[in-house]
C-alpha cells in the first residue's frame, strides 16, 4: 500500500532497523523472562502468583518477587502444541473436561514439579488474585492445597449494570475506593510479612511512573488502529505486546518497550505501512481488504492456523476486547498521581479492573457501537469452553448487535488451550461463508445496491 | 405490598402427604403461578439468581424477592443467546423468563460464577427492567468487607424503591428481619428433623418445602413451615437399615426431585446444600442498631459456605467434613451441576479431602431438566452395597 504522504507530513525515508522492532524485542524480552523464572526456580526462590486482570505488579515489584502469570505460562503450553498432554494429567488427577483448561495444563504442570515447556517456573510465595474472574479463586485455592501458600484477594467492585459506573466524586465511587484502598494497604502488610522486607514508598512512585509510561503508550498504540491501514494485527502482534504488557508491567524494561513500540507504530502509520507478517522469512504486509473487530479470546491450540482463517481473505483485526481486558484494563491509559501514590494506585485498580468487567460482561463500544471509530467491516465472536467470563455472553450480545448494527458477524466456538475442543475444518468453513458474505456484501455496496 | 390473601391455597387441611404433594407442584411449576398472583394482585417483583441475596430489603419495601431458579424448559427461546459450555439454569432462566412465564420489576444476580456474572448483561439486553449485580464481597476476609457491603446494600435499595417498591426505613426493615429470623429458624429446626430422625422426611420432601420459600410472602411460608413441621413430628415413620449421607453439590442448579427421590430409596440424606441460599445465614440477625449494617455483617461473619464464595475461615473441605461430622453421615454424595465449574473445582478438593478422613464418596454429575435416572440409580446402590459391606 502507497504511504499517506502529505505536504505538512513527508514521508520519512524508510528505516529497517525500526519496522519490526516491536516484534524483535518482544521476542527477546519474552525469552528473558522466562529465563529469569527459571534462574528464580534453581535458587529456589518463591514467587508472586498473579493474574493479568488486576496484577498489582506496582505493588510487588517494590519487593524484588519474581512475577509469575499461569495465564501466560498455560497459555504457552497450547502454543507449543504441548497442552493436551497437561490437561489429561490434570483430568487423571481428578479435574473435569469441562473447566478451565488454562487451570488444569497449570496444575499438572505443578504436578511435574513445575517444569515448563520454556523452562522452571518458581514455586509461589504468594498469590494474588483479584475477582476479574471467578476461577481465578479456584486456581489460586488449587496452590493453596499443593503449598499451603497465602492468598491476598483484591476484591474489585465492578459495573453494576450497563451504563451506571460511578465516578470519581460520586458517593458509590467513594465507598467502592475505600474498599480498594484498604485491600491494597493488606495486600502490601501481607507482602512485607512474606518478603520480611518494608514497603519503600519511593520505589513505589518508581514502578508507578513507568506503568504511566507503559498504559499511555498502550492507549496511544491502540488508537493508531483506527486509521487505515492497521499499523498491527490485534490478534497476533496483540499477542506480543500483551505480554510485554503484563510480564514487565511497571519496569524499566516495559516502559522502554511501549515508548520504542509506539514510536515505531506511530512511524508506520505515518507512513502507510501495515501490519506485516512473515512470508519466506521476510516481513510482506498484510491485505487489509476487511477491517474486523474481535471479541473473545484467541485460539491458541492453532493460532497462527486461527488467524489465517481470516488473513487468507484479507481480513484484519484492527481492534480486540483481547488486547483490552488481557492487559487489565491498562489500555485505559489511567496514569497514577505519584504525590498520592496509594490512593491513587487503589483509583487506578478500580477504574482499570472495572474497565476489563464493562467490556467482558456489558459492552465494547469501540466495537460494538455505531460510533466507533475503528471503521469494521465485520465483528468475530470467538466463545471458548475455558472462558466462561469472556464467552457466555457472547451469542447474546452478538444477537443484539447484528441486529443494531447491521454489520456481519460470525459466531465460533472453540477452546484457548484444548485442542480436543477445536474443530478446525468446521471454524474454516464458517469463516469461509462470512467471507463470502462479506465480499458481497462490498460488491452490493461498489454496485450502489 | 403484603398479601391480602394467600398466594398459596389449597393445602390448608390437607395431610402431610398432600401438603408436600402440593409444595413439589409448586416449585416445579415454572410458570410461578404464586408469583402470578401476587402481579395480579398490584404486587411488584424482584428476581434474584443464586446463591445468597439479601431478601428482607426486597420485602421491606413491599415487592417479593422470588428465587430465579431455571426450571422444565425446552431452552429454545434462549437458545439463540447462549452458546455451549454454559450449565442449564442460565439457560432455562432467561427461556423462561422470555417466554414470559416470569415478569420482573427488577433483576439482581450475583458473582458466584462467571456465567452468573454475565446475567446482568444478558438480561439487561432483553428485557426493559434493570438487570444488575449485586456485589457481594469476594474478598470476605478484609476488614473493609463488611463496611463496603453495608453501603452496597444501600445502593441495592435504592435501585429496589426505584423499581417500584415503598421506601424503606430502619424500621420496615427491622420488621423485615423479624420474619426472616423466623423462617431460617424454622428451616433450621427443619434440618434438624433430618438429621435425627431422617426417615421423618426425604430429600425430595424437604426440598419440596424449602423452595416455596423461594416465590412465597415469607410471612407464608412461616405459616406453612409451622403448620408442617409438626406433623412431620408426629408422621408414622419407621427408622430403617438405611446408610446416612450427605449430598453436596446442589447449592445452585439443583437436581431433578425424581432424582433425589431415587436417591433417598436408597439412603437417608441427613445434610445437604440444596437452595443453601435460602439458608445462607446461620443465626438471628441483630435487629439493634443499623439493620443494613447487622445484615452485611451476618453475611460475614454467620453464614453457611459453597463452592462459589473464597472465605479464608470457611475453607471449603473443612466445612464439609464439619457438615459430615455434625449430621453424623458416614458418606458423601458430591455432585455436581453439569458444566458447573465452581462445583466441577470443588469435586477435586472434596475428594482428596474425603480420601484423607477415610470417609467414602460417590461422584457424580446432575442436569436440572434430566429425565432418566436408572444409571445413576444402579450405580448409587452399588456404591452404597460396597460400602455397607466393606
Amino acid at each position: 500500500m502507497a504511504p499517506t504522504a502529505s505536504p505538512q507530513h513527508p514521508p520519512a525515508p524508510a528505516d529497517p532497523t525500526i519496522v519490526g522492532r516491536g516484534a524483535r524485542e518482544s521476542a527477546r524480552l519474552t525469552r528473558q523472562w522466562f529465563s529469569s523464572l527459571t534462574e528464580a526456580a534453581r535458587q529456589d526462590r518463591g514467587a508472586a502468583y498473579v493474574f493479568v486482570m488486576g496484577n498489582m505488579n506496582e505493588v510487588l515489584r517494590t519487593f524484588d518477587m519474581p512475577i509469575v502469570y499461569p495465564e501466560i505460562t498455560a497459555l504457552q503450553t497450547a502454543v507449543r502444541g504441548t497442552a493436551e498432554g497437561y490437561l489429561r494429567e490434570s483430568e487423571d488427577y481428578g479435574y473435569s473436561p469441562d473447566i478451565c483448561g488454562y487451570l488444569k495444563a497449570d496444575v499438572a504442570m505443578h504436578l511435574r514439579g513445575r517444569e515448563h515447556p520454556m523452562g522452571l517456573i518458581p514455586k509461589p510465595a504468594l498469590v494474588v488474585t483479584t475477582n476479574a474472574c471467578n476461577t481465578y479463586f479456584k486456581w489460586a485455592e488449587a496452590w493453596e492445597r499443593l503449598y499451603d501458600v497465602p492468598i491476598v484477594t483484591i476484591d474489585v467492585p465492578n459495573e453494576r449494570s450497563a451504563g451506571t459506573n460511578s465516578l470519581p466524586g460520586d458517593p458509590m465511587f467513594r465507598f467502592e475506593h475505600g474498599y480498594v484502598v484498604g485491600q491494597v494497604k493488606e495486600l502490601i502488610a501481607e507482602c512485607e510479612r512474606v518478603t520480611r522486607k518494608k514497603f519503600d514508598i519511593d520505589r513505589f512512585r518508581q514502578h508507578l511512573q513507568y506503568a504511566n509510561v507503559m498504559s499511555r503508550n498502550w492507549k496511544k498504540l491502540l488508537q493508531l488502529n483506527e486509521k487505515t491501514p492497521a499499523v498491527f494485527s490485534a490478534l497476533t502482534d496483540g499477542l506480543a505486546y500483551l505480554g510485554m504488557a503484563n510480564c514487565y508491567r511497571a519496569t524499566e524494561e516495559g516502559a522502554k518497550y511501549f515508548e520504542d513500540l509506539y514510536e515505531e507504530m506511530e512511524f508506520r502509520s505515518r507512513n502507510g505501512i501495515g501490519a506485516v507478517t512473515k512470508k519466506d522469512g521476510k516481513d510482506v504486509q498484510l491485505e487489509q481488504r476487511f477491517r474486523l473487530g474481535f471479541l473473545g479470546v484467541p485460539c491458541y491450540p492453532i493460532f497462527r492456523g486461527f488467524n489465517e482463517f481470516f488473513s487468507d481473505w484479507g481480513g484484519i483485526f484492527v481492534i480486540s476486547s483481547y488486547l483490552k481486558f488481557a492487559s487489565g484494563g491498562t489500555s485505559l491509559g489511567y496514569e497514577y498521581d505519584l504525590n498520592n501514590p496509594i490512593e491513587s494506585f487503589a483509583e487506578g485498580i478500580l477504574l482499570t479492573v472495572r474497565a476489563t468487567q464493562t467490556g467482558l460482561l456489558f459492552e465494547m463500544p469501540e466495537i460494538e457501537s455505531r460510533l466507533s471509530a475503528f471503521k469494521l467491516d465485520g465483528i468475530v465472536y470467538h466463545g471458548v469452553k475455558s472462558c466462561r467470563t469472556a464467552s457466555s455472553g457472547l451469542a447474546d450480545r452478538r444477537f443484539h448487535t447484528s441486529a443494531l448494527l447491521g454489520l456481519p458477524t460470525l459466531l465460533l466456538e472453540s477452546d484457548i488451550v484444548d485442542p480436543r475442543a477445536v474443530s478446525k475444518a468446521q471454524m474454516k468453513n464458517r469463516a469461509d461463508a462470512f467471507f463470502e458474505g462479506l465480499i458481497s456484501r462490498q460488491q452490493r455496496g461498489a454496485a450502489g445496491r | 405490598m403484603t398479601a391480602s390473601a394467600p398466594m398459596f391455597e389449597g393445602w390448608q387441611g390437607q395431610n402431610l402427604d398432600r401438603i408436600l404433594g402440593l409444595c413439589r407442584a409448586s416449585v416445579e411449576d415454572h410458570t410461578y403461578p404464586i408469583v402470578k398472583k401476587w402481579r395480579a394482585a398490584g404486587g411488584k417483583v424482584v428476581g434474584h439468581f443464586q446463591v445468597y441475596f439479601p431478601e428482607e430489603i426486597a420485602h421491606a419495601s413491599g415487592m417479593l424477592p422470588v428465587r430465579i431458579r431455571g426450571g422444565q424448559a425446552d431452552g429454545v427461546e434462549a437458545s439463540q443467546h447462549f452458546g455451549s459450555y454454559l450449565c442449564s439454569i442460565l439457560k432455562t432462566s432467561l427461556d423462561l423468563a422470555l417466554c414470559k412465564h416470569i415478569e420482573l420489576d427488577l433483576f439482581v444476580t450475583h458473582p458466584i460464577c462467571d456465567g452468573a456474572r454475565n446475567l446482568a448483561g444478558i438480561w439487561g439486553r432483553n428485557f426493559p427492567y434493570k438487570a444488575q449485580v449485586l456485589h457481594l464481597p469476594q474478598n470476605p476476609n478484609s476488614k473493609w468487607a463488611a463496611t463496603f457491603l453495608r453501603d452496597e446494600y444501600a445502593r441495592l435499595t435504592g435501585d429496589i424503591e426505584a423499581a417500584g417498591g415503598r421506601r424503606v426505613t430502619e424500621q420496615t426493615l427491622r420488621n423485615s428481619i423479624v420474619v426472616y429470623n423466623k423462617s431460617r429458624r424454622l428451616m433450621r429446626d427443619l434440618y434438624q428433623i433430618r438429621r435425627t430422625r431422617p426417615w421423618k422426611l426425604a430429600a425430595d420432601e424437604s426440598l419440596a418445602l424449602v423452595g416455596m420459600a423461594g416465590t412465597l410472602p415469607r410471612e407464608e411460608f412461616n405459616l406453612l413451615l409451622e403448620a408442617v413441621l409438626p406433623m412431620i413430628e408426629a408422621r408414622p415413620a419407621r427408622e430403617q437399615d438405611k446408610m446416612r449421607v450427605v449430598f453436596e453439590g446442589g447449592f445452585c442448579e439443583v437436581p431433578p426431585f425424581d432424582l433425589l427421590q431415587s436417591v433417598s430409596r436408597s439412603c437417608y440424606v441427613v445434610d445437604d446444600d440444596l437452595f443453601i441460599g435460602l439458608r445462607w445465614l446461620l443465626g438471628d440477625v441483630s435487629i439493634e442498631g443499623d439493620p443494613l449494617a447487622n445484615l452485611a455483617a451476618a453475611y460475614i461473619d454467620d453464614s453457611s459456605y459453597s463452592p462459589v464464595q473464597h472465605d479464608n475461615a470457611k475453607p471449603k473441605e473443612k466445612m464439609l467434613l464439619k457438615r459430615v461430622r455434625a449430621s453424623n453421615a458416614e458418606a458423601v454424595i458430591l455432585a455436581a451441576a453439569k458444566m458447573c465449574e465452581p462445583g466441577l473445582d470443588e469435586q477435586v478438593a472434596y475428594s482428596k479431602a474425603l480420601d484423607a478422613a477415610n470417609i467414602p464418596y460417590f461422584v457424580s454429575e446432575f442436569e436440572e431438566n434430566q429425565t432418566t435416572f436408572d444409571d445413576i440409580s444402579i450405580q448409587m446402590e452399588t456404591f452404597l452395597e460396597n460400602v455397607m459391606f466393606s
